[in-house]
């Protein structure tokens, strides 16, 4: 348990600090996705035609709002080492509950309430399982993924409730004074910064990471590793509903199969943003801008009239991509090293320390 | 550890960048066609169905795409893979974006797309709605394929025929929410209790418009209703699954099964003796016929009132009708006689 072995096998490195300020902040896998934002956009807004006009900005971010709003408390879940697969079912039942309890007569307000409470619930009971239980957190929410979207469907049949007070629908796509942003980004915004708060500046963000790099030694650290856990899930689960409810106001339509299939967005964002899917690594800037990312190339190909299929298909190699590029400069890295100090590092690693590298 | 990261992060750049340009090369040779949307010589005419893979609108978009050659526009067909209104309303936006002349549109729901339709109008798109109709007022002009009347009469009366005017029969449909499914629906209800007192409707399904969840509902109506002795299925690909069951099963031949259809896909049904006859519009003549109706409307010759008259290609002059809609005709029997003239 020396002091070099620990540093050489978790990801950040003290040699990664030899380096100085400006390129650890700059030359890091999140300026690499933003860098390639900004190509991406400067390319589309070139060679795309109608890219460039007004709607664009307002549409892109009505569009990649519910995936922004569930990046935020997935990002803290994968960085925890867990994943939460049941989003996209929790959007789907709080859409499904607002519109129900909407057309039972309640305020949009209170349905709204009832619908983020769901999702308290619906992630309390995956983190319980997980964090109390001590389930692996995939088979936990493949099976709430299955369960809450049952519920969506069943509580709403394939019936649509649309009608929806036109208040409501239109403050979900009001913009904000003459500007072509919508009021909702404020809404992401204050999320965003409140989450970039806890994960960065906070001694629970801290947490968050110690648990991805290594559980037990959080454990014997002082982080409470269940506890944290359970409160990750429970801000997915509310999030989610919350994001839920935007989306049904924003198309005017509760159904069972909203927000079908969104987890995979979502999760591909936020891997494509730097969070390692192992766990302990990412920065929300770099999910913010993966996020963005996959909007962005999502908008430009619709405009060039490319189909659906074509655009799932750049999606997903854009995914399989930024996980293979991570391991594949992993290896070279590790072979192409330099031994620190003239010794090798052990093959293997004593049991419980930097378990966690690939 | 320098160049380390350095290269890691320039190979991460390179790697995502070749992606990025494959993704953009993609695109490229649409270019032309796209920026030719902004209101150039040509009128631009974006389809979008209710999803796209679905046979009933490939001929529909086919038969647009003819009368958009003929006029001398630019085509383009976009839409969702699922028939969900949210995915749809992305396409919607796109249309406005580009500021097409004109969008030709079959709903997903008859409401939840008013929003985006109403922002592509105003961005000056021409919107024509086709197939499944959206609420009256978010739309310029309704191209309906058939009478709700005709269609839910020429069904019941070809189901009775079949049967014997006696018996259960039960309906296989698409989604629980598309307008044009549960219009018709209701009428065959009133046309059975009116007309035919000896017929029972027993159950209606709903196989979602996928052929795997038709094929399974189809054998789940057999299963509670042994004494099954006919299904309406008025959906292309509904009929298509549950002939495919029947024709397998012991039921082949003893529960009749009707619907709309199209030739193509019901042939071997017909001349395996499992369908006995089926109707349906042309969905290429309705495609042809909307592509029309948005020339005619971006044009100025119309605005969709009652009354207008425009001409329609070879399928000569129509009248738009109240409620702002244009009807295509009287829906067609198919039947092992005439199946054969048929290709779509």
């Amino acid at each position: 348990m020396t002091s070099t072995r620990t540093t050489s096998s978790t990801t950040r490195s003290y040699p990664s600090y030899s380096q100085p300020l400006w390129r650890r902040l700059l030359l890091t896998r999140e300026w690499a996705v933003i860098a390639l934002l900004a190509a991406v956009v400067a390319y589309a807004m070139v060679n795309v035609a109608n890219f460039d006009g007004p709607l664009t900005v307002t549409y892109l971010l009505l569009d990649v709002t519910p995936i922004l709003l569930i990046a935020l408390p997935m990002t803290l879940v994968i960085v925890s080492g867990e994943i939460d697969l049941s989003v996209a079912s929790v959007v789907g039942l709080s859409s499904v509950l607002l519109g129900v309890l909407h057309e039972a007569g309640l305020s949009i307000p209170v349905a709204a309430v009832l619908a983020l409470l769901a999702g308290v619930l619906c992630g309390a009971f995956n983190g319980f399982l997980v964090a109390h239980v001590g389930l692996p957190s995939l088979a936990v929410t493949i099976g709430t993924l299955a369960l809450f979207r049952g519920l969506a469907v069943g509580l709403l049949g394939t019936q649509a409730v649309t009608d929806f007070p036109d208040r409501w629908t239109d403050l979900a796509k009001a913009k904000i004074g003459e500007s072509s942003v919508p009021l909702v980004v404020v809404l992401v915004v204050a999320l965003a910064v409140a989450f970039a708060l806890l994960l960065h500046f906070t001694a629970f963000g801290r947490g968050v990471y110690d648990i991805g790099l290594n559980s037990e030694a959080a454990h014997f650290t002082g982080v409470d590793v269940a506890r944290t856990k359970f409160l990750l899930f429970v801000m997915s689960g509310v999030v989610s509903a919350l994001a839920g409810i935007y989306y049904t106001l924003r198309f005017g339509s509760a159904r069972g199969d909203n927000a079908t299939g969104l987890e995979l967005q979502v999760i591909a964002a936020v891997l494509l943003g730097g969070v390692s899917i192992f766990g302990g690594r990412g920065r929300l800037h770099g999910v913010l801008a993966g996020v963005l990312l996959i909007g962005v190339i999502a908008s430009a190909l619709r405009l060039e009239g490319v189909t659906v299929n074509v655009i799932n298909i750049i999606t997903g190699l854009l995914l399989v991509g930024s996980v293979v590029s991570t391991s594949v400069l992993a290896r070279i890295s590790r072979s192409a090293r330099p031994s620190p100090r003239g010794t090798s590092v052990p093959s293997s690693a004593p049991v419980g320390v930097g378990t966690q590298e690939r | 550890m320098r160049l380390h990261t350095q290269r890691s992060t320039l190979i991460a750049l390179a790697l995502s960048g070749t992606m990025l340009l494959t993704a953009c090369g993609g695109g490229d040779s649409e270019t032309d066609t796209a920026s030719s949307g902004g209101g150039g010589d040509a009128t631009t005419v974006t389809f979008l169905p209710k999803n796209l893979g679905n046979p009933y609108f490939d001929t529909s978009d086919a038969g647009g795409e003819e009368a958009v050659e003929e006029f001398g526009g630019t085509y383009e067909e976009v839409g969702p893979q699922e028939a969900s209104p949210d995915a749809q309303v992305q396409y919607i936006n796109t249309a406005a974006q580009q500021g097409v002349n004109a969008l030709v549109v079959s709903a997903n729901d008859p409401k939840a797309i008013c929003d985006a339709i109403g922002e592509a109008r105003d961005a000056g798109t021409k919107v024509v709605t086709f197939d499944s109709d959206t609420s009256e007022d978010c739309r310029d002009l309704y191209v309906n394929q058939a009478s709700s009347e005709g269609i839910a009469t020429s069904q019941v009366d070809l189901i009775a025929e079949q049967i014997g005017d006696a018996g259960k029969v039960a309906i296989l449909s698409a989604s629980a929410n598309a307008t044009n499914q549960n219009a018709w629906i209701e009428l065959m209800e009133q046309e059975i209790a009116e007309n035919h007192p000896d017929i029972e409707l027993v159950d209606t399904v709903y196989g979602d418009d996928d052929d795997q969840t038709s094929f399974d509902k189809t054998a789940a109506l057999l299963q509670s209703h042994p004494d099954l002795k006919g299904i309406i299925s008025p959906t292309t690909v509904g009929i298509a699954a549950a002939a495919r069951y029947l024709s397998d099963s012991s039921a082949k031949g003893k529960v009749a099964l009707t619907g709309l259809g199209t030739p193509n896909q019901m042939r071997e049904y017909v001349e395996n003796g499992t369908v006995e006859a089926f109707a349906l519009w042309n969905p290429g003549d309705l495609g042809y016929l909307a592509a029309y109706a948005a020339k005619a409307l971006v044009d100025g010759d119309i605005e969709g009132a009652a009354g207008d008259t425009f001409e329609a290609g070879r399928l000569g002059e129509y009248t738009v009708e109240e409620g702002g809609s244009v009807l295509l005709g009287d829906p067609f029997v198919f039947n092992a006689e005439n199946i054969a003239d048929f290709d779509f």
